[in-house]
């Protein structure tokens, strides 16, 4: 029962930590920014979900699709104010100022205009918990959902051949003609609503709290770097892999100490390899 | 001549340097004349969160890494002066060694907070102190025995007369008046040019022979010591200390003031800090919406005015300069500062490097004299810049040696060629641009310099000299160069011309037994090409070896006493500059007919 329940949880957990990473990707593929806002927006999907269907009594169905609506919307304002102005002179890293400011921000307008306390997230399938419960499975489902999701727009439309393509060469793609502007924006779109779906599915799990913003944008944040940024399947196996590693800690050794050792092995890791464990190393500097 | 270099502004520098220092003493010391004591508590905090973000201020403002979590250190400070103030871990021990050990923690703790900053890029590196806060925070709330957990514990309280409020606020005001000074000496010193060096031009600063890692090193433990001692101060004004009190908006705070005040400036970040500090107090209001107008303002100041309070009060550069200017070297001055070095050779042996499949150097042999002009040329892609390249360092080949007299220093890093006297220009100029021109040269002799980091913190007798010595030698290279008019402006309101001159000026001050310079004429006017020439030929006479890569033939055949022609990454010739000429695959592949 216990490793069954330590496997399950660090899955459901790992499950949200890759979509906030595979969020981090999206805006990083094209746009070569990393962005401060990943986590925050994770943390919204939670808060959007409580408002609309909890608070405010719609049904799930229409709640889901308006938080999705919302992290989109959310995604291409994040790229219109923090991300466009600054591409310019990105050797000058501006855009982790400009992206922390709007992390900064939407932290705090949710504690002042929603709660500084968790709030309990609404069900969101009418069953019975079964085998599983709809905590552990819906996080894990919904990740699956976007893989399956990423995959099909990148291999199978014209749309996602372009992403791929801005995100391989920015200049060759726009040399060919491809409009980067309007596809950078929709990368950022698209980025929101899967960060809004991770706060979202993991509702029940994590709750609609303010402290999951920071939380999500960290240990979001690990599995990239330590799988290479940009890597989706990285993010993925990174992220599952940190949820199991968690959970287990949590359980024999409690929290603090989980929270040191991932630190500790993230910190050690990247200094051996500071483009990730998977990554390609930097290009020429002269 | 005299008059011009005061216009320039090169000697109001030292008024300059302290003005933040005087401003906070006259301000500070006066206050209990004007304010009361709410003010005065206020003032207080001031001061703590300044000792903390003067310090903070060397390593984001001068050395530009973005540490956005440094609350964790004033925790870890407030705590250890606490806890063993109160005797939670050892006996009882008096507030100011209760104090002393929260700076010493805080060293070593700055230390570990910034290592990762040697090796990670800047989001990394942000990511890492974040997440360090995050941590820190969290062992306070579990390690009851030593915190008090979320209960909290009472802060160290000062001896007696140190005690009442205004006691309390000299000693802060004292202490922040004396980091100020401390940091107002690193930034007049090379330590404070070399931070801002590796800021804004990396590259150029390893060229010069600064060693990143040992500076970020120094900065970083005295940066840790002010965090930690002001967590200890902290810890005493709150006179009771819970987890609660450091949160990441302090760490916004401290960050923040930094960006708003400007990069590379005390007094921007001092008044940026006393704004932040004071804003929410006197508008009750705003404390639930401090953090977001921080954040706002941040937002501002990267999008609208990047160089912060400190660029709106630079009067000095906003004055025009003279549109027509002429570079006048006078390359008669050169023995000022060139000292015939002894003779002695530079021999690359099968040089050879790819990049993947590209085989960029294939074997390339070169031997560059002491006292000769050696031109390198060759069509774009042949491998000239690469091979300027693995001479400073910047590679490695994969196979073959670069020595100098015998010694091998193929594997060492690029900041070592200094030490061997071995200078270099770049293709495109790689200078500061926020820095004075003079100051920009002043960086090359950042080998030639003796006194540590710990004697410029000081200011004692040696980083006094060794500031005479360099601006006395930068002001003969920038005569020598032509550019002695403009000293005291910013390097980014200069010619794209100005700046190759001013690149050769910093390679001067290091003495070099070997100067590379990397299409020197590139954008020059033909008029400017001659002056080079002749300033090129100059130097070789006072016994440099200079290795000229070039695409101006005309300048090559001139100047060189030996050419050798590269393509597709072999040496295609080499000789005195006729026979080249008139070697017919030279002409086929790249003089033309």
């Amino acid at each position: 029962m216990l490793v069954q329940s330590i496997i399950t949880n660090g899955l459901a957990v790992g499950a949200v930590y890759a979509l906030i990473g595979i969020t981090y990707n999206v805006m990083f593929s094209a746009s070569r920014v990393f962005s401060f806002t990943a986590g925050s927006v994770g943390m919204l999907g939670g808060v959007f979900g409580a408002i609309l269907i909890g608070q405010m009594g719609m049904p799930v169905i229409v709640g889901f699709l308006l938080t999705l609506l919302l992290g989109a919307i959310l995604g291409i304002v994040i790229e219109f104010v923090t991300v466009r102005p600054v591409l310019k002179s990105l050797d000058q890293h501006l855009y982790v100022l400009s992206t922390l400011a709007a992390a900064l921000m939407i932290q705090q307008l949710t504690a002042i205009y929603f709660s500084t306390d968790a709030v309990p997230f609404p069900r969101v399938v009418p069953i019975e918990s079964g085998f599983l419960d709809q905590k552990i499975w819906l996080p894990i489902l919904a990740c699956v959902g976007t893989i399956v999701g990423l995959e099909y727009l990148f291999r199978h439309t014209l749309v996602g051949r372009a992403f791929l393509a801005i995100s391989e060469d920015n200049y060759a793609a726009r040399a060919l003609g491809l409009p980067e502007q309007r596809l950078r924006m929709t990368s950022f779109a698209l980025a929101g609503m899967i960060g809004v779906l991770a706060g979202f599915s993991s509702g029940q799990l994590m709750f609609a709290s303010l402290a999951n913003g920071p939380l999500l944008n960290f240990y979001g944040f690990v599995p990239v770097a330590l799988g290479g940024m940009g890597s989706n399947r990285g993010a993925v196996i990174g992220g599952l892999l940190l949820g199991l590693f968690q959970q287990t800690a949590n359980y024999f050794f409690g929290g603090v100490f989980s929270s040191v050792a991932v630190f500790v092995v993230f910190i050690i890791a990247l200094l051996v390899r500071p483009e990730g464990l998977a990554g390609a190393a930097t290009a020429r500097r002269v | 001549m005299l008059l011009e270099s005061k216009k320039t502004g090169v000697g109001t520098g030292r008024f300059e340097a302290w003005l933040p220092v005087l401003l906070l003493a006259l301000v500070g010391a006066s206050l209990p004349l004007w304010g009361d004591s709410f003010f005065g508590l206020v003032a207080t905090r001031v001061c703590i969160y300044w000792v903390l973000v003067a310090g903070l201020n060397l390593v984001v403002g001068f050395a530009g890494q973005l540490a956005i979590g440094w609350v964790s250190l004033l925790t870890i400070g407030a705590y250890t002066a606490s806890a063993l103030a109160a005797g939670r871990v050892t006996p009882e021990i008096p507030t100011f060694f209760a104090l002393g050990a929260a700076g010493l923690l805080g060293a070593v703790f700055g230390l570990i907070a910034g290592l990762p900053a040697l090796r990670l890029r800047t989001f990394y590196f942000a990511m890492t102190t974040l997440g360090l806060s995050t941590i820190v925070t969290q062992i306070a709330l579990a390690w009851k025995s030593v915190t008090g957990g979320g209960v909290g514990i009472p802060g160290p309280s000062m001896p007696v007369p140190l005690d009442s409020p205004w006691g309390f606020y000299f000693f802060c005001l004292v202490l922040a008046l004396f980091v100020t000074w401390m940091t107002c000496n690193i930034s007049a010193s090379r330590y404070g040019r070399s931070l801002v060096a590796i800021r804004d031009a990396e590259v150029a600063a390893e060229a010069v022979g600064i060693y990143k890692p040992r500076l970020l090193m120094a900065v970083f433990l005295f940066s840790g010591a002010l965090a930690g001692f002001a967590g200890g101060l902290f810890a005493s004004l709150q006179s009771y200390i819970t987890p609660d009190a450091f949160t990441f908006d302090l760490s916004v705070l401290f960050f923040i003031a930094i960006l708003i005040g400007g990069r590379g400036s005390i007094l921007g970040p001092m008044i940026g800090t006393a704004i932040l500090t004071i804003l929410p107090d006197f508008a009750a209001p705003l404390v639930q919406w401090s953090t977001f107008l921080y954040a706002v303002l941040l937002l501002a100041i990267v999008l609208l005015v990047p160089g912060g309070i400190a660029d709106l009060l630079d009067f000095k550069n906003r004055r025009p300069l003279d549109k027509h200017r002429e570079i006048r070297p006078r390359p008669e001055l050169l023995g000022q500062i060139l000292t015939a070095p002894r003779k002695s050779e530079l021999r690359l042996q099968n040089i050879v490097l790819s990049f993947g499949g590209v085989r960029a150097v294939d074997g390339v042999d070169l031997e560059i004299h002491t006292g000769e002009v050696h031109g390198l040329i060759g069509p774009n892609g042949s491998g000239k810049t690469t091979t300027l390249n693995v001479i400073s360092g910047y590679y490695t080949p994969q196979e073959g040696t670069v020595s100098q007299d015998g010694v091998d220093f193929t594997k060492e890093g690029p900041h070592t060629r200094a030490a061997h006297h071995i200078a270099r220009t770049f293709q495109t100029p790689r200078l500061i641009g926020e820095s004075s021109v003079l100051e920009n040269v002043m960086i090359g002799g950042n080998i030639d310099a003796s006194g540590t980091f710990v004697e410029s913190l000081l200011a004692l007798p040696r980083h006094w000299r060794d500031e005479a010595h360099l601006r006395e030698n930068a002001m003969a290279a920038l005569t020598i160069v032509g550019l002695e008019r403009l000293a005291g402006v910013r390097a980014d309101r200069l010619q794209h011309s100005e700046l190759r001159f001013v690149e050769i000026a910093r390679a001067l001050m290091m003495k070099p037994a070997f100067l590379l310079l990397d299409e020197p004429a590139a954008g020059l006017s033909v008029d400017e090409i001659k002056r080079l020439g002749a300033l090129v030929t100059a130097i070789s006479k006072q016994g440099t070896g200079v290795l000229l890569v070039e695409h101006h033939a005309d300048l090559i055949f001139d100047i060189c006493d030996r050419v050798t022609v590269l393509n597709l990454g072999k040496v295609l010739a080499s000789g005195k500059p006729d026979e080249v000429r008139t070697h017919r695959e030279v002409v086929n592949a790249y003089l033309g007919a």
